[in-house]
């Protein structure tokens, strides 16, 4: 590669001139490589410090923990609203995100691509705080017909039995508003590598007298397919770990239950840290800290996966 | 282009009467299924602006398939209803963008007054300003700035210029990865549990906060900074190396410079990530309502949580209370926004032109 070539002439060419300047160059690269290493030992220090302030609630006696459960019963419905609300959000966004990415590649005019992407990226750059309040005051009240609806209509799938909730403060509409906070980010992903699809496959397919839809579904689908998945797992993890949206709207009772529309809904790790953090002490801390710990290997996991499949299709 | 004509022959040959839709056919459509809509949903008593768009777009995009499907056949039938659904999405994700830029305006509105900017709420009963939580916010923010900006462009500078393909590249890689997709509330608890294990559990510092907010925002530096310093060409180092300029000073005098509208930008986009982060600092500075400048010493406010506390535990007038938070909600989103609109304009503006 061409940086390489460069990198070893500016290495012979600095120790071919003298002493002096080299003390300049031995200090600036050793700045850039304690940068790098500050970075792995924030790392690891994020895992490390965690794992020690979560010790004293593994060791301790489960009487003693809040609410009197064990570490794993406590944790456990949490990890399951946490999964539950995160799983609603990757069901909605993928596909709205997925048409959000062709138009802006395939169907937009080209004059207004640019103001579009930018468009979309503000989605991801307003606060959660905001898609709270939002959420609660705004998007609840208007679901609210919806959820009766779905109560009186689909009533008979376990997911919509009801009772519908008379203020919106579901998982369904926690679900939504994690699913438009994710979805600039999986279409961010897949957009990407819509855009990289070949040329010529593209051109060969309409050549064929393919239409437009059947010049997508044979090259830009196909070639983006992984993209789609890993987008979607980076989104998986956003909305695993996003606490302030899902803190303000979700009427919180703890029960395990996939009823999306009720007042009681299981709470999420990230909502039930930020909750309880304020005004708990001694053990309780150490407990949520062990649950952020679990939300820590969560995402991680996710997120890996993600990596993972776009290291194997960069390959390609 | 080929003419239209020339092109449904091609696609339907079979059909010697295979047509084409008018150019307008499409408008057409969406005029028409408005009008229809609005028209069933006036008759049926059941008028809403959300029930309008969804029958419209329904009746749309059958109106559409049919007419193409009589007239150009199965395909290009299909074609036109993917075309149709696919903009319905994309109009249907925008939706909460508008719904929500429209109600932090108008709820925002009412709350922002000379007293919410330059007051406090000290000695105020269920009053005061936020004034507190902007001076908060600004410390936070430049503290953070203060630890990422330096880490972020150093790190960004080993991985272009020193790394190589050497092993601590590629770990750096990965973990920048990594580090991207921690939760931002693992990443207040994480500040938390370090000064709590050296300073005590009921710790709460402006500087902690900056920690927790730093962990989000240096792989974003790194990121963008890494992506403009890579396309800084390699014969203007070639160039700066053949004159016998040190490395160093190559990349400090050549590479950086060329480089800077881009790692300018980069690190606005960072701060506006970071600026309305709520839950790290809800668990790292604490809730405090007089002002504090000093990230040291002492709990901390600042804009996200002052809105969530307003909202959360809003005092004897409720709604003042929400008035506020919606004011604090409108002032981040003009953060933001601002942020966002001049990063880009600086790039557009400065950025150097590489041949």
């Amino acid at each position: 590669m061409h940086a390489d070539t460069t990198t070893n002439a500016g290495q012979i060419l600095a120790a071919a001139s003298g002493g002096k300047r080299r003390w300049g160059d031995r200090i600036f690269s050793n700045l850039a490589v304690a940068a790098g290493v500050t970075i792995l030992a924030l790392l690891a220090g994020v895992a490390l410090f965690l794992l020690i302030e979560s010790l004293p609630a593994v060791s301790a006696d489960s009487a003693r923990l809040p609410e009197g459960k064990s570490l794993v019963d406590y944790i456990a419905p949490l990890a399951f609203g946490t999964v539950l609300a995160a799983t609603i959000a990757v069901l909605i966004a993928v596909p709205l995100a997925v048409a959000v990415a062709l138009f802006i590649s395939h169907i937009a005019p080209r004059r207004i691509v640019l103001a579009l992407g930018f468009l979309v990226d503000l989605l991801a750059a307003i606060p959660s705080i905001v898609y709270g309040l939002w959420g609660i005051f705004v998007l609840g009240p208007a679901a609210v017909p919806m959820l009766e609806w779905l109560e009186k209509k689909l009533g008979f799938i376990p997911f919509f039995e009801g009772p519908a909730s008379s203020t919106g403060r579901t998982m369904l509409v926690a679900g939504l508003v994690l699913a438009v906070m994710i979805l600039p980010i999986v279409s961010a992903v897949a957009r990407e590598v819509f855009t990289q699809t070949p040329r010529k496959l593209q051109e060969g397919a309409l050549a064929l007298g393919a239409t437009r839809w059947e010049m997508i579904r044979m090259t830009v689908l196909p070639f983006g397919k992984s993209s789609i998945i890993s987008g979607a797992m980076l989104g998986l993890g956003r909305a695993l770990g996003e606490t302030m949206a899902v803190t303000i709207i979700l009427s919180v009772s703890g029960i395990v239950t996939f009823n999306l529309i009720s007042q009681a809904n299981p709470s999420t790790i990230a909502a039930n840290i930020a909750l309880d953090f304020p005004e708990s002490s001694g053990l309780a801390i150490n407990t949520l800290i062990a649950s952020g710990l679990v939300l820590f290997a969560i995402t991680l996991v996710t997120n890996l996966g993600a990596r993972a499949i776009i290291a194997r299709q960069n390959i390609q | 282009m080929q003419a239209p004509a020339e092109k449904a022959a091609r696609l339907e040959p079979a059909t010697l009467g295979g047509g084409m839709l008018p150019d307008w056919a499409p408008y057409g459509v969406i005029a028409g299924s408005m009008l229809f809509a609005a028209a069933l949903l006036a008759a049926t008593g059941a008028f809403s602006v959300a029930l309008l768009l969804v029958v419209s777009t329904v009746v749309s995009c059958l109106t559409i398939y049919a007419w193409s499907r009589a007239v150009e056949g199965r395909r290009r039938a299909l074609d036109r209803l993917v075309t149709f659904a696919i903009i319905a999405a994309f109009a249907l994700a925008l939706t909460p963008l508008l719904s929500l830029l429209f109600e932090v305006v108008k709820r925002g509105l009412p709350g922002l007054s000379w007293e919410f900017l330059t007051g406090t709420p000290r000695g105020v009963v269920g009053g005061g300003g936020a004034a507190h939580a902007i001076v908060g916010t600004v410390v936070i923010t430049a503290v953070t700035a203060a630890i990422s900006v330096p880490i972020g462009i150093m790190a960004a500078i080993y991985l272009t210029e020193y790394g190589g393909k050497g092993r601590l590249r590629r770990a750096l890689t990965f973990f920048v990865d990594v580090m991207t997709g921690i939760p931002s509330i693992v990443a207040g608890l994480f500040a938390f549990a370090l000064f709590a294990i050296f300073l005590g559990p009921g710790i709460r510092l402006g500087l902690m906060g900056a920690v927790a907010l730093s962990v989000l925002m240096i792989p974003i530096v790194i990121r963008s900074s890494e992506e403009v310093l890579k396309i800084v060409p390699n014969h203007l180092r070639e160039a700066s190396y053949a004159l016998g300029t040190p490395k160093w000073r190559t990349i400090v005098k050549v590479v950086l410079p060329t480089a800077f509208a881009g790692l300018v930008t980069g690190v606005m986009i960072a701060i506006a990530r970071i600026v309305g982060e709520t839950a790290p600092l809800l668990v790292t500075t604490g809730i405090v309502d007089s002002i504090n400048t000093n990230p040291f010493e002492g709990r901390m406010q600042n804009l996200a949580v002052y809105a969530y506390s307003e909202y959360r535990t809003p005092g004897v007038m409720k709604q003042a209370s929400y008035d506020r938070a919606w004011a604090a909600a409108l002032t981040l989103i003009a953060i933001v926004m601002i942020l966002n609109v001049v990063a880009r304009l600086i790039y557009r503006r400065y950025k150097t032109e590489i041949r």
